[in-house]
């Protein structure tokens, strides 16, 4: 049993690693940076490397990511798992010495400024977390169908979350609550994560319909779960406490956006729901995105061809809303290329985390791929237009995964 | 025990996968169902401009420039970009007010806040240098190079019309035009306005989202160049023109020269006129609204072409030609004139004094009125016929081979038919079949309904010059070059009298100058051919008319002369023919004392028309 892994130990760790993950990575970085160029791309002023440019701050990353990858592999992988703690810690620490010295950037105070780069600790403290929650799961009295772990679980969760939205970065916040997938993968009953999905849709449902025939389909489904129940004083009493507590969430959502949100943040839902059409205003990002993409076509206009992300109509594209480049120069057959890499990219953390025989490294590794996951899925679900640019807390991220991963043979 | 939750990964690969599907149906649908982002896109960043082409000159027959271009700018206003403009100094320049200034603004951003609209027309350049200076202290206002039509001499400015921006009822029937674009309104410049106008041209340029150009759109692939206008070679003689605008000073009425052999107009004048700068360029508006409220002169009004006068005595030689044609006179038969000739009611149509019975040639020279109603008469009462009516039917036709009563077809728009009154009028006046030749005996002596336009008593003297044919009367010669003939204006129109019936009227006319109604306008050195008229008026004093050729043998001008309300024919209409005939015909004119007289005489009433400086026609007394 031992024997093969030895073997393989042998080889040294150029064998051992996933190089599948590593060239989905590198193309995703590429992609990245080709996009970064065509989006600031000025016919008059094309220097492949300048630093005074997005897409030459964007080569040096990759070789300094490079670097920082392979000194990444080089670390014991057991490391990570031993200083987990030290790690999140240090990160919570960043959290919250950011939340007074930082620098603001468009409205969020989570910055530190070091030279041309601004680094963003609650990007790291991602990692921490999924490293923390990873090192917790994997004790051995750990069982997370027990409230008091649970409790604990959710704490090394939401404890960094509120740090982040205490700096004005609700979207980073969010962006935590995805690691109860690690909390599903490790045994969490599926109605909670159940829940994360539905709570979002009934909200959305509370401001796009009549609350009232919305509370009259809520009590139709809640009769249907009562008629097909055991129907014991308990299960209905937990369907009935499920039913208030939908309609107590249906009338405060609609409560709070209508009359606790100020003007402007009221504007920017009724706009992403679709109520408001406002293509100068809160709609205008969205709307032009849409445009870009959308005149790409099957095929695209080509490589440096587009109009819309070159000449500025889509704001910010060189960095959020890079995707509309590939939409609009790449067309229909780029951008799905793009999604399935993805897409592949999610799948092979995931069942290469399933491979791990450390506890540690398979919950990390899905705490990577939510994170990730969900970076892409919201990011151009809200828009169509939002790839994440993949930077330096996300090198680290997947490559202390790729790391562990490299060691899974050995005896843990 | 976590190993039992293995399978989890199917459900959370089964989400993942189901989110990147939503996506990808997405995408599916933005990028190849609909095409709508595809336009949005272009309207985001393609600007169409136009190219506009220069107009086609327009050149007199003596190679001498008449219309031409003189570079005019739009000042055109990209709302959007305007910031904190130096407004005091540009509503200075543009003499408006600072609420002027925010109302045009307004409008422009009602129309769109980012496409350039024009905040002033047509800004010439004289000015354009003075605004020049100002542009770069006013952030979203740029000029853009459009023309604006010259003239080198100012006159005939009806024939020449104006051109002005296409109307949205042009726009929506020709898809050529588009909102800002010119086209002839009147004139030459709307009867030759494809020829004119040229080709536009389109340049697809770049704009990213500040409006800054970023260039041709695909290297200008997409673009189409423009191309300039066809000149037009008229037949106007400018020197001629200038000198029979000059002869009308101060009377209302008009002359109309033509070359009998071609048909071509030498010279075309309508009094009062106006000087056709006037119409063009941005003071256009302020302009055209002044002579429009000369309700007195009608200024635009085109008397030439428009006016429908009774030809009076001129059309006695219509009788003389069809009274042979249709074989009831010779040129011997004589008829008397005991001072007129009775109506049988105890009216006459009164005749002045003169020896009698008179031939044919006589009665032309003397311009009997007893002989032509008497022509007239036979005509009409012509046994050939079973009733007047049908007899009346043959003496229209054969009027209206001499181009009366239709339109001639000339090349210069606005032209009217003229009347010759059909036989359901006369039915429908004095009931059917209740009028004889003796109730229509005026159309005789050429008086009463019947109307002909100026253009077309010169046609006649035309057609008497050629014995009995022309070509239709047009203005321009040759198209693009001076050897590519108007093939339009080719074709000899014959009348229905036969030539020979020409030679004994030709006589007569030339006896109107030597010893007839026009002795005071003959010219000893050129042999005229004339016959006076005085077309009764019901609203005023009579209108002078005058129609002559010359020279006799192998004629170069035929002529139409009318003075409104100058009396008799000899008076005024005759000389300034001759006067004209002289001109074209010698350059020069000996008859110094002549024509001074018609320059200087005044015929409305002492006033003054002045034409000054853009001003637009004034009336002093």
């Amino acid at each position: 049993m031992v024997k093969p892994s030895s073997v393989r130990e042998d080889k040294g760790i150029f064998y051992k690693i996933d190089w599948v993950l590593v060239t989905l990575y590198l193309a995703l970085v590429f992609i990245g940076w080709l996009n970064i160029y065509a989006a600031v791309y000025d016919e008059n002023y094309n220097h492949i490397i300048d630093l005074s440019q997005k897409y030459g701050k964007q080569m040096l990353f990759i070789i300094a990511a490079s670097l920082l990858a392979m000194g990444i592999l080089i670390i014991d992988p057991k490391f990570f798992s031993q200083f987990t703690w030290f790690i999140y810690g240090f990160f919570l620490f960043m959290l919250i010495i950011v939340i007074f010295s930082g620098r603001e950037v468009s409205g969020s105070k989570g910055w530190f400024g070091i030279g041309g780069f601004g680094i963003q600790p609650a990007e790291f403290a991602k990692m921490a977390t999924a490293l923390a929650l990873a090192k917790y799961l994997s004790t051995l009295d750990v069982n997370i169908s027990r409230f008091r772990d649970q409790m604990i679980a959710t704490s090394i969760i939401l404890v960094p979350a509120v740090v982040v939205i205490l700096q004005h970065d609700t979207g980073s916040a969010i962006v935590f609550l995805t690691l109860v997938i690690v909390l599903y993968r490790a045994g969490l009953h599926g109605y909670i994560p159940l829940a994360f999905i539905l709570l979002p849709l009934l909200g959305v449902l509370s401001l796009l319909m009549n609350k009232l025939i919305l509370s009259g389909i809520l009590l139709v489904i809640a009769t249907g779960f009562w008629f097909f129940s055991n129907r014991r004083v308990r299960t209905v009493m937990v369907i009935a406490l499920l039913f208030l507590g939908s309609l107590a969430f249906v009338f405060s959502v609609d409560f709070s956006v209508n009359r606790i949100l100020e003007v402007h943040q009221q504007n920017r839902i009724h706009v992403l729901l679709g109520q408001t059409i406002d293509l100068k205003g809160a709609g205008y990002n969205v709307n032009q995105s849409l445009i870009a993409i959308g005149s790409g076509g099957a095929f695209g206009k080509g490589f440096l061809q587009g109009t819309q992300t070159k000449y500025n109509f889509v704001p910010e594209q060189s960095t959020d809303f890079i995707f509309c480049t590939i939409g609009e120069e790449w067309g229909f057959v780029g951008s799905a290329i793009l999604i399935l890499l993805y897409l592949t990219l999610f799948i092979r953390i995931i069942l290469n985390a399933e491979r791990q025989r450390s506890r540690f490294s398979r919950y990390y590794g899905y705490g990577v791929a939510s994170i990730l996951f969900f970076h892409f899925a919201i990011n151009i679900g809200m828009t169509l237009g939002l790839v994440p640019v993949i930077g330096w807390a996300y090198t680290i991220l997947l490559f202390i995964f790729i790391r562990q991963d490299s060691s899974r043979y050995e005896l843990v | 025990m976590e190993r039992i939750y293995a399978d989890r990964k199917y459900i959370i690969i089964g989400f993942f996968l189901l989110i990147g599907l939503i996506f990808l149906v997405r995408l599916f649908y933005v990028q190849i169902l609909v095409d709508k982002y595809i336009l949005s896109a272009n309207n985001n960043v393609l600007r169409y401009i136009t190219q506009y082409p220069a107009r086609g000159l327009i050149f007199d027959r003596n190679d001498k420039l008449l219309v031409y271009n003189e570079a005019a700018y739009d000042l055109m206003v990209v709302p959007r970009q305007v910031r904190n403009p130096d407004t005091s100094a540009l509503c200075e320049f543009l003499g408006i007010t600072t609420a002027d200034f925010n109302l045009r603004l307004e409008k422009a951003r009602a129309f769109s806040s980012f496409r350039p609209s024009i905040f002033e027309a047509q800004i010439t350049r004289e000015s354009y240098g003075f605004l020049e200076e100002k542009l770069f202290r006013l952030p979203g206002f740029y000029v853009q190079p459009r023309t604006l039509r010259k003239y080198t001499y100012p006159v005939a400015a009806h024939t020449f019309g104006y051109i002005g921006e296409a109307n949205p009822d042009l726009i929506a029937k020709n898809p050529y035009y588009r909102s800002g674009d010119y086209v002839g309104i009147n004139g030459i410049e709307k009867s030759y306005e494809e020829t004119l106008r040229g080709r536009k041209g389109m340049k697809i340029h770049v704009y990213d989202v500040l409006n800054r150009d970023k260039g041709s759109f695909r290297e200008g692939k997409y673009d189409t160049s423009s191309m300039a206008g066809t000149n037009l070679y008229s037949s106007l003689d400018a020197e001629l023109q200038e000198y029979g605008e000059l002869l009308m000073t101060n009377k209302k009425g008009s002359i109309v020269a033509i070359e009998p052999q071609t048909g071509e107009i030498l010279a075309i004048v309508s009094s009062p006129s106006y000087d056709p700068n006037l119409l063009a360029g941005n003071i256009r508006k302020k302009n055209y609204a002044l002579l429009l409220a000369d309700t007195v002169f009608v200024p635009l009004f085109n008397r030439a072409l428009m006016a429908q006068y009774p030809p009076g005595s001129t059309f006695k030689l219509v009788d003389a030609l069809i009274g042979q044609q249709e074989g009831v006179i010779t040129p011997d038969t004589r008829y008397p004139c005991g001072g007129g000739f009775s109506l049988g009611n105890g009216k006459q149509v009164a005749c002045h004094p003169h020896p009698s019975p008179l031939d044919l040639i006589g009665a032309i020279q003397i311009s009997c009125n007893a002989y032509f109603c008497r022509v007239f008469r036979a005509i009409i009462d012509n046994k050939k016929f079973l009733n007047t009516r049908l007899s009346y039917e043959n003496w229209r036709k054969l009027v209206m081979s001499f181009g009366f009563g239709r339109k001639l077809g000339i090349d210069i728009s606005g032209e009217l038919t003229g009347n010759i009154p059909t036989p359901n009028y006369y039915d429908k006046y004095h009931g059917k079949n209740r009028w004889r030749s003796m109730t229509i005996i005026s159309l005789g002596i050429g008086q009463g309904e019947i109307g002909i336009t100026p253009i077309q008593l010169a046609n006649l003297a035309a057609l008497i010059a050629n014995k009995g044919w022309f070509y239709t009367p047009h203005i321009v010669h040759a198209i693009g070059r001076k050897d590519s003939l108007n093939t339009e204006y080719s074709e000899k129109h014959h009348t229905l009298v036969d030539p020979r019936y020409f030679d004994v009227v030709i006589e007569g006319m030339a006896n109107v100058m030597t010893a007839g109604t026009a002795t005071g306008a003959k010219l000893d050195s050129v042999t005229i051919c004339g016959k006076t008229g005085t077309a009764q008026n019901p609203h005023g004093k009579n209108h002078s008319v005058f129609i002559a050729f010359a020279p006799r043998e192998n004629p170069k001008i035929a002529i139409s002369v009318v003075c409104e309300n100058a009396g008799f024919g000899s008076t005024w209409a005759a000389p300034i023919a001759s006067l004209m005939i002289e001109k074209y015909l010698k350059r020069e004119i000996k008859r110094k004392e002549i024509e001074e007289r018609m320059i200087n005489g005044n015929l409305i009433n002492g006033k003054t028309i002045i034409s000054e400086g853009g001003q637009g026609h004034i009336l002093q007394d």
